[in-house]
């Protein structure tokens, strides 16, 4: 999968999760740019990317997490 | 909606609650309000709003108030302001074995390990106690599951110092207090999460990043089965099965195998499956749940298979049979009509997925479970919770020959010429009087599950009945009837709320089972009694329309004679002015 696709795919996820189609995500996009992104949320997005991208997170990437650029590079490295 | 009943995806639930909750509300139903508190040892936030889809679903649109992080204790003890001021319908406790404070050390004795069990126990019996006195409505507890490793290995169950028994001493403790208390309720998550699977249920990940006690994928999971017992308080549990025979209760096709060749009994693995599915609808005969048949078969083929020696179910374990080649959605809602019950108190069981979706389109209130392979039958049926037990009644115990009466009462009324003569030869005793303490649980359930016979469909929780018979300002009344044919137990309930001379009736209902019975007539007659007792010159009756109970619009002036004072289309009232010399409207009935 490259990049773009890997993009492509998040994107739909946090639509859904946000519930809101008009999100475009990129890789400086933080929880600040997102409104309905806080704490109790994110832990939703991130159940939901695991299940789409059938992968799992640990404590010391969600944590560390800082963008979602950061978010891509962890997807890609799983999936390749 | 499709999506929030079982099998359901947990993931694509949790990702569109946003959506799936702007779709149940965009309908023109009615929605029954409840204000739910919600009172949690670790985060609530998703099992809040998952808990909302499946209610709204129900049918039922909570407003919730949630404690903040961990103050479930503090909340329930010290009666915070805006919990007071919002004044719950119910309250769920959610606690997990992460808010339990002492474990036993491996130092302890005996003596010390006991103490400890009592004082974690003792703190929840104290929240119960002072909830239930500040706020008189129902609770909900979760039980607790069991702990996420063994330290003891296979000892922790055994050994007094291993959690593992210790918890298990401790929700024995919790089911016994729900044992004894009415409106008390266990959300059993000890075997919730065992059926989800522990090890992923309470994967620590979710509590150190969250401090949700359970994994969040099993939210949905946990919330469903939460709102089981929630619709049941609210009267919507199931109460009849509707049941295919040929591949669904036997394998195999009766008119053209022959019952002898029909899969049923010890012999095959196929025939004990559909044996065991057998008892599994028999222990629901047991509990109350009324068992139907809708088959596509001559009644002949229909009985002999119900015959056949290693069934479990015999001919006489069901109220109404419907063997014949009508459609199901005919015979459904006939089942419905002759049972006295609404069309969404059914569920449907049927092999064929045509007749599924037959009843799905054509009756679309009706329960239509998805089942495959007669393996699978009882947990494809079992997981909707359709009949969430709070409590097994003398009345569900013997519910079934009640109904079945009924059928054989309406079978006799066609060998009478007169309708009066008919009800004369029932032979029926009613006790008529105010509430008994005995009564009030059975009162509470009639106030919350009738929906046609009933005036002003009031809800009421058994506090709120115990409340009523020590108001001075209200009389109360509830009836029994009896005929030959069976004791039909407590049938109808009456509230009236006393102003000067005049009664007003807040709640009248009846039990669609004694339907034209004259039961009404004689409930009247012993109003009257009380009230000229208590001076009282008029009683007013009041219709509130819903949905279901356009049967009684005009039961005050039709059938008991009022005369109505006001009418706005959907409500009215109806006012009954006591002559000096009243007659009594019952002569068919013996009452007291």
């Amino acid at each position: 999968m490259t990049r773009e696709e890997v993009f492509e795919k998040l994107n739909e996820v946090f639509q859904d999760v946000f519930d809101d189609e008009e999100i475009i995500v990129n890789d400086e996009t933080t929880a600040d740019d997102i409104e309905d992104w806080d704490s109790l949320e994110h832990i939703n997005l991130i159940v939901a990317v695991e299940n789409c991208f059938g992968i799992k997170f640990n404590m010391g990437e969600v944590t560390t997490m800082k963008n979602v650029g950061a978010m891509v590079d962890l997807i890609l490295s799983r999936i390749s | 909606m499709k999506e929030l009943e079982y099998p359901f995806d947990s993931d694509y639930i949790l990702k569109k609650k946003k959506k799936l909750r702007r779709e149940l509300l965009d309908t023109d139903r009615t929605f029954l309000m409840k204000k739910i508190a919600v009172l949690g040892g670790s985060t609530t936030s998703d099992i809040v709003k998952i808990l909302d889809l499946f209610l709204l679903n129900y049918g039922i649109k909570a407003e919730f108030y949630e404690s903040e992080y961990n103050q479930y204790y503090e909340d329930a003890m010290f009666d915070p302001p805006e919990l007071l001021d919002f004044a719950p319908d119910l309250i769920f406790i959610h606690t997990t074995n992460r808010n339990i404070r002492f474990y036993p050390e491996m130092s302890d004795d005996e003596n010390t390990v006991s103490e400890k069990l009592a004082n974690v126990y003792h703190e929840f019996e104290d929240m119960w106690e002072h909830l239930s006195d500040q706020y008189h409505c129902p609770i909900i507890q979760n039980n607790m599951e069991l702990p996420s490793y063994r330290l003891l290995g296979n000892q922790d169950c055994v050994n007094l110092h291993g959690r593992t028994n210790f918890i298990l001493k401790l929700n024995d403790l919790f089911h016994q207090y729900a044992q004894e208390h009415e409106s008390f309720y266990i959300h059993d998550i000890l075997s919730l999460s065992a059926g989800y699977g522990l090890d992923a249920w309470s994967d620590p990940f979710y509590w150190h990043m969250y401090k949700y006690a359970l994994c969040v994928p099993a939210i949905p999971t946990f919330a469903y089965n939460l709102s089981h017992i929630i619709k049941a308080i609210y009267g919507m549990n199931k109460k009849a099965f509707v049941l295919d025979l040929d591949n669904t209760l036997w394998g195999g096709i009766v008119g053209d195998d022959g019952m002898e060749n029909l899969e049923l009994g010890q012999e095959t693995s196929i025939g004990q499956a559909y044996c065991e599915f057998q008892s599994y609808l028999k222990a629901h005969k047991d509990m109350g749940v009324l068992l139907n048949i809708s088959s596509k078969n001559e009644e002949e083929n229909a009985f002999s298979g119900l015959s056949h020696p290693d069934g479990i179910l015999k001919k006489e374990d069901f109220i109404v049979i419907k063997a014949n080649w009508e459609p199901k959605s005919i015979n459904t809602a006939t089942i419905a009509k002759e049972l006295n019950i609404l069309e969404n108190s059914l569920v449907f069981v049927d092999d064929n997925p045509a007749e599924r979706e037959i009843i799905k389109k054509q009756l679309p209130s009706v329960a239509v479970p998805e089942i495959t392979s007669v393996d699978q039958y009882i947990r494809q049926i079992d997981k909707h919770g359709y009949f969430e037990v709070l409590k097994l009644s003398k009345d569900d115990l013997n519910r079934s020959n009640m109904y079945k009466a009924n059928v054989e009462r309406n079978a006799t009324i066609q060998s009478f010429d007169n309708y009066e003569d008919y009800l004369k030869s029932l032979e029926m005793k009613a006790v008529i009087g105010p509430f008994e303490p005995v009564y009030l649980s059975r009162i509470a359930q009639l106030t919350n599950k009738s929906n046609q016979f009933n005036l002003t469909t009031r809800r009421y929780t058994q506090e709120e009945i115990s409340q009523v018979l020590e108001d001075p300002t209200k009389l109360s009344f509830y009836g029994k009837l009896e005929d030959k044919f069976g004791d039909n137990g407590v049938v109808t309930v009456a509230i009236g709320r006393v102003d000067a001379t005049i009664c007003h009736m807040e709640l009248w209902l009846m039990s669609c089972r004694v339907l034209k019975r004259d039961m009404e007539l004689a409930l009247l007659d012993e109003i009257v009694d009380t009230c000229i007792r208590h001076g009282i010159k008029e009683i007013r009756g009041y219709y509130y329309k819903t949905a279901k109970n356009a049967m009684v619009k005009d039961f005050y002036g039709n059938s008991l004679g009022f005369e109505k004072i006001s009418d706005d289309g959907e409500n009215s009232v109806w006012s009954f002015v006591i002559p000096k010399h009243y007659e009594k409207r019952n002569c068919v009935i013996d009452v007291n």
